[in-house]
């Protein structure tokens, strides 16, 4: 590249597309917070690309001055991960919705977290189908009647960071569309972490699902339903209230009031982001206890699968230097036949 | 066994009778280790110089039982001193290493072939496990044929102890053993397949001791044996001059992709999920990574082809290889990769279907699927490979109309062109690339949707400046790329794909006859695997007088520009084809020709005879 870096304006990461979402969408907020990510991260335009598969999410690509992709439904981590594999200098980022990535693209994300390939995977999860028209999603709550559930959801809705963390995520994150501060952050994070690093976004869709975070976004008592994550920090919540312990009774978090004495001394767990285990019972977390925001887990390999895969291929040029296709096909027995 | 004619001793003492072709077929238990002997067997025959064809006949299940008739393995050479093309209809010598390996094979056989058995294998319940009612060595079964008991095992265990394995380990030697007649029988130099055993068993001094003494004495016994064992020389086949090897179709769909990228100048990222039998691909590349090619065992097909696609936007060769179930998976990924125009080569190794079918039986019958086989308008290009050797050929030929027509490409293989092997003279690779690709460069003012005149659009890779864009799936504009649901844009669209591909056929070769001339009184037309059986058929009748010709499609789609006039040249068409006329009806719909199907849907390639068959009826219907 022979453009020497140039500070960037989050507008400038904006395409001169038409943006098409319903006024009022969450995913405005997210595109904006991308947007202030990739200014805060200095990335290059030219270098990055977005990937996407099919819903409202995935329309992502078409409203950034990046290089996009824009798939088919479910496959972007597949996209990405064959990108990657070509040309592992780009910088790739790929962005779905909870039908792209927790429905019929399931298997592809969880592969792409257990292969660690640098991608970030934004999962922006809204409980519904929005492109569609309104119908249950896996992280629709039960009892929702939506035009396929007319009598009401009975399946048990799925969680991205659990599943993520099960799949083997190195770097695991929830925020919700409106943390207009926390959500640039984690991504600033999630594009320096060296791996595979999922951030779901919980995200409102105004026309088939409007308030489906409400319980945890609504002023009133966003304090007492969401626990933010620190590294190292107590996990307090309810305005320093409360807090949370190791269960005495079971193997679990309790809820514990913080008295005059702080934190410590009622017990209150640091947050360790490196902890496997607090990560699993952190992402577990839901109403009435408080829903876990920010960096649930960050704990990098040594090395990622683009790396650990270009490193292979070099032991084996290194174990047979000068190879080439001319030599090769003449290493099985061969026999001359003279005019 | 070809004609043949009884001449003196050329080694020892007996007489060595000469014969122009002569068909093998070695078959045990799928544990014997017949694929191994086969392969060395067809080593020491391609080095003697003779023309040849094999192929394995191996079952599905990884150890089946052993005994039964469903766990039989088998390997069939055919070699000649004249090119041949096939594998031979029917064996002219067997070797069974147990019953259920005679009763399965028993019915292919030519009536007085040779049979060699071991009599110690035929116990009451080895009968049982075959469930062979009576033996067939005694109740006549075996009436027809030249039968000569020998107790294989007995003796490999016998030759092999003084190596120190155990008693076990030495009866395993016994197909060394009978490697080692069939090779002193055609006269055949032992030397390669002893420094292959060597090389095998480097790390097990003592079982490369144990099967080169097996071997050795396999080839003693026929020098001394008292019994009067049949001693045959097939001479050398002449052959173009240069350097031999033998290529299993597997083996020429790597290195003719190797090739392609190279002669392209890109860095190959094979992305794949194991299936049979397309999965020996993925193992040959994978040891290969050394060479520079990337490998990606992927999750599943759709996860493959659509790691195959971003390879490719991203500036790679993107290929994915499969079989039929696995087509069906990657249906929607390629209608992506044709409207984000994008290059990707496929490669669809047939097997028998519908559905899991029988994997490891090969047919023809996803012709239909790779032509027309996608919903919407999705025209890409087809191509099929005719032998084993000229599978490199296709393959690199499927690289170069991929890159340079920006459009994914279909390779028709299929399991018996796969698996089978045949002399390919090592190809002088040039220096210098032959089809390099230009990706479009930075800060060119160009659309990545203006097209060419051959209605190609450029290859944008990401990473090159001022030149950010997005691609979609979504219809787009003709001109600037971005979505669009215009109706007369979709219109132009579709059509400026389907030109795109079409076009392709002026970068492709005129149809030519494989044999005979244009306006022969039959032509009998084929694609794909049946071309061995095809180019002996109609090289038969020929050779009988019959004015017969032989077209052989590598192009399927689109189709060459001349094929329309060529074929209408002809009084008659013959199409065979390993599945319910899928070709015959592209011919009869396109060029409004009476194209006549002939069907072979039994998993296993056409007989030579029953093409003779269907030509002599075709020929003589009419005066």
């Amino acid at each position: 590249m022979t453009a020497a870096a140039v500070l960037r304006e989050p507008k400038d990461f904006a395409s001169e597309q038409e943006i098409r979402w319903c006024p009022g969408c969450g995913d405005y907020a997210v595109l904006r917070a991308v947007e202030k990510a990739l200014a805060e991260l200095g990335a290059d335009p030219d270098r990055t690309v977005f990937v996407s598969g099919i819903g409202c999410a995935a329309r992502f690509p078409h409203y950034l001055a990046t290089y996009g992709f824009h798939g088919i439904h479910g496959r972007a981590p597949a996209l990405a991960t064959g990108i990657k594999l070509a040309n592992p200098e780009l910088d790739v980022w790929v962005v779905g919705g909870d039908g792209d990535m927790l429905a019929i693209g399931t298997n592809h994300l969880v592969h792409a977290l257990r292969r660690d390939v640098d991608l970030v995977i934004m999962v922006l999860n809204n409980a519904v189908y929005g492109l569609t028209k309104g119908q249950a999603s896996p992280t629709t709550p039960i009892g929702t009647r939506t035009p396929t559930t007319p009598l009401g959801v009975v399946e048990h809705p799925l969680s991205a960071c659990a599943l993520a963390l099960a799949a083997g995520g190195r770097f695991v994150a929830r925020a919700l569309d409106v943390h207009q501060k926390l959500l640039p952050e984690i991504l600033v994070r999630a594009r320096n972490h060296p791996g595979a690093a999922m951030v779901e976004v919980l995200q409102n869709c105004v026309i088939y699902a409007d308030g489906a975070w409400s319980h945890l976004s609504d002023k009133a008592h966003a304090a007492d339903a969401q626990l933010i994550l620190r590294h190292g920090e107590p996990l307090l919540f309810a305005n320093g209230r409360k807090g949370l312990r190791l269960s005495q009774e079971r193997v679990g978090l309790d809820v514990v009031e913080v008295g005059p004495e702080g934190p410590d001394a009622a017990g209150v767990l640091r947050h360790d982001e490196r902890d496997p285990a607090l990560a699993r019972m952190l992402a577990e977390l839901s109403p009435p206890m408080p829903v876990a925001m920010g960096v649930l887990y960050a704990d990098p390999a040594p090395r990622t699968f683009e790396r650990a895969l270009r490193e292979q291929e070099e032991d084996a040029r290194a174990r047979d230097p000068g190879l080439d296709l001319a030599t090769l096909v003449r290493r099985a027995p061969t026999w001359e036949v003279s005019g | 066994m070809g004609e043949g004619e009884r001449e003196s001793g050329i080694r020892g003492a007996r007489t060595r009778e000469r014969l122009s072709s002569v068909v093998v077929r070695l078959s045990g238990d799928s544990g014997d280790g017949i694929q191994v002997v086969g392969s060395q067997l067809t080593l020491a025959t391609a080095i003697s110089g003779a023309e040849l064809e094999t192929f394995p006949d191996f079952p599905a299940e990884i150890r089946a039982p052993a005994g039964t008739t469903f766990g039989v393995s088998s390997f069939q050479i055919h070699f000649a001193d004249h090119p041949i093309h096939t594998v031979g209809d029917r064996p002219d010598v067997l070797v069974a290493f147990n019953p259920a390996a005679l009763k399965v094979n028993l019915p292919d056989l030519r009536e007085g072939a040779l049979i060699i058995l071991d009599p110690d294998s035929f116990s009451a319940r080895a009968l049982e496990r075959a469930r062979l009612r009576s033996d067939p060595r005694t109740d006549g079964t075996l009436a027809r044929f030249r039968v000569i008991e020998i107790p294989i095992e007995a003796r490999a265990r016998q030759a092999a102890a003084a190596s120190g394995v155990s008693a076990r380990q030495a009866g395993r030697t016994k197909n060394f053993w009978a490697l080692g007649l069939i090779l002193w029988m055609f006269d055949r130099d032992l030397e390669p397949v002893r420094a292959w055993i060597a090389r095998r068993f480097a790390s097990e001094p003592q079982l490369a001791e144990a099967n080169r003494a097996a071997l050795d004495a396999g080839y003693a016994f026929g020098e001394t044996a008292e019994i009067p064992l049949p001693a045959y020389a097939v001479p050398r086949a002449p052959k173009p001059p240069g350097t031999y090897r033998t290529v299993t179709g597997l083996e020429a769909l790597a290195f003719g992709l190797l090739d392609g990228a190279r002669n392209a100048e890109l860095k190959l990222v094979f992305c794949s999920y194991p299936i049979t039998p397309a999965s020996g691909l993925f193992h040959l590349l994978a040891g290969m990574r050394g060479l520079g090619v990337t490998t990606f065992q992927a999750e599943d097909e759709i996860a493959a082809v659509c790691a195959a696609i971003g390879a490719s936007y991203a500036g790679a060769l993107g290929v994915t290889a499969t079989s039929g179930p696995g087509m069906a998976l990657k249906t929607e990924a390629l209608t992506l990769a044709v409207a984000t125009e994008l290059p990707l080569v496929v490669i669809d190794v047939q097997r028998a279907g519908p559905a899991t079918g029988m994997p490891t039986k090969t047919e023809q019958s996803d012709l239909f699927h790779a032509l027309w086989g996608r919903p919407g308008e999705a025209p890409l290009v087809v191509l099929a490979a005719a032998s084993p050797a000229d599978c490199f050929a296709m393959a690199r030929e499927a690289v170069r109309l991929a890159v340079h027509h920006m459009t994914p490409v279909i390779l028709l293989a299929d399991g018996f062109l796969a698996n089978a092997a045949e002399p390919w003279r090592v190809p002088e690779l040039s220096r210098k690339p032959e089809f390099p690709v230009r990706f479009a460069r930075a800060g060119e003012p160009v659309s990545p949707w203006r097209r060419d005149d051959r209605g190609v659009r450029p290859w944008v890779v990401p990473g090159t400046a001022h030149r950010a864009y997005r691609i979609t799936g979504l219809e787009k504009d003709f001109e600037t790329g971005t979505i669009s649901y215009d109706p007369a844009n979709h219109a132009r669209m579709t059509e400026a794909r389907r030109l795109k591909v079409l076009k392709v056929a002026e970068d492709i070769p005129e149809q030519g006859c494989e044999l005979g001339e244009p306006g022969a009184r039959l032509a009998v037309v084929g694609w794909g695997s049946t071309y061995g059986p095809i180019a002996d058929a109609v090289a038969a009748m020929r050779a009988r007088g019959c004015d017969v010709a032989h077209v052989h499609l590598r192009y399927l789609w689109p189709l060459p520009a001349n094929l329309g006039s060529l074929l209408a040249s002809f009084g008659r068409l013959l199409v065979p084809e390993m599945n319910t006329g899928q070709l015959a009806t592209l011919l009869r719909a396109h060029y409004l020709l009476p194209a006549e199907p002939l069907f072979n849907v039994t998993g296993r390639p056409f007989q030579v005879r029953e093409l003779i068959g269907a030509i002599e009826r075709a020929l003589g219907d009419r005066p």
